[in-house]
């Protein structure tokens, strides 16, 4: 095991224009327990990942490189990496 | 006709598979299990429906990247016929064999019940055996079948005559009450270019025997036994 990197936390949303059948749901729910004023709700994911990176420009890449190629489906998805240590 | 069942993790329709495959051929498929790669000698390989990998992250994603998924991909590229029910389908776009993706239905309840599919072409190794405009029974089974792509690949697959089937009623009219789970102008199936490649949603393998309640599925299974009789 690698000393402790830096944190990659890659969030997967639907595309917009991509049917969110559970965003709605959550935000009727949300009208059902009396919040007013609440628009569009998306549900994505969030996942956190520790890497052995200490470079940012090389852990952005790596978390990059994940999310196109299993942490999102860009067929439907879209992806947002941020870098934390 | 020797055809081969993928079997992942939470696979749990390899046995309605190998019925229907028994059936029709009177040759037993080999079962292979996600981590090997061979395929050698097949003509038919077919990814059943199930829960692979519990789906986890999104259905079929890790099975499609698991390494029996290159060997596939290596033995559609060579012309090898390949046959996705319910999560093999879903498996067969997470891996980009087919287009799209199957999106949570848009009624967001897991529907258990039957559909009826109208065969868009009958000129395919999996549809050769029903008639053109023909609309057949098949019980369905997901709650991730809405089917999904993007306006353009629509036009394109519609064009090229790459859908196999759509959802309708029984008398053959497509119908949003028709279409359950809310698939892009009620896309059941698709094929690839070559037509050797066909992913479906609902399950025709569990109609092949009146004992089952009919036998709306076995020509599906029939024509493939037909086409790659060897």
């Amino acid at each position: 095991m690698n000393a402790p990197g830096l944190k990659a936390i890659v969030t997967v949303m639907l595309k917009p224009g991509v049917l969110d059948p559970q965003g709605k749901a959550i935000g009727h729910a949300l009208q059902t327990l009396g919040f007013e004023g609440v628009g569009e709700v998306r549900a994505g994911k969030v996942i956190e990942l520790e890497l052995s990176e200490h470079d940012p420009a090389q852990a952005r890449a790596v978390a990059e490189d994940m999310a196109r190629r299993l942490l999102a489906n860009t067929v439907i998805e879209g992806f947002h990496v941020e870098i934390a240590s | 006709m020797k055809a081969g069942v993928v079997l992942f993790p939470g696979t749990n329709r390899e046995r309605d598979i190998a019925i229907a495959l028994q059936a029709v051929s009177g040759r037993r498929p080999r079962m292979v299990w996600h981590g090997d790669t061979d395929l050698a000698g097949l003509d038919l390989v077919v990814l059943p429906g199930g829960f692979s990998h519990g789906d986890y992250l999104r259905c079929g994603a890790m099975a499609a990247r698991s390494p029996v998924m290159g060997a596939v991909r290596e033995f559609a590229a060579a012309g090898g016929h390949v046959l996705g029910v319910c999560n093999g389908f879903q498996i067969l776009t997470e891996a980009g064999l087919l287009p799209g993706a199957l999106l949570r239905n848009a009624s967001l309840r897991f529907l258990s019940q039957d559909c009826h599919l109208r065969v868009e072409r009958a000129d395919t190794a999996f549809t050769r055996a029903y008639r053109p405009g023909q609309v057949f029974r098949a019980p369905m089974a997901h709650g991730d079948g809405n089917y999904f792509a993007d306006p353009a690949t629509l036009d394109r697959l519609e064009g090229e005559g790459l859908v196999a089937l759509r959802y309708a009623s029984p008398d053959g009219a497509l119908a949003p009450e028709a279409n359950l789970n809310g698939s892009a102008r009620s896309i059941a199936g698709i094929l690839s270019p070559n037509l050797r490649v066909m992913g479906l949603m609902p399950h025709p393998e569990d109609l092949v025997d009146p004992l089952m309640g009919g036998t709306d599925g076995l020509p599906l299974f029939a024509g493939m036994a037909e086409a790659l009789a060897a």
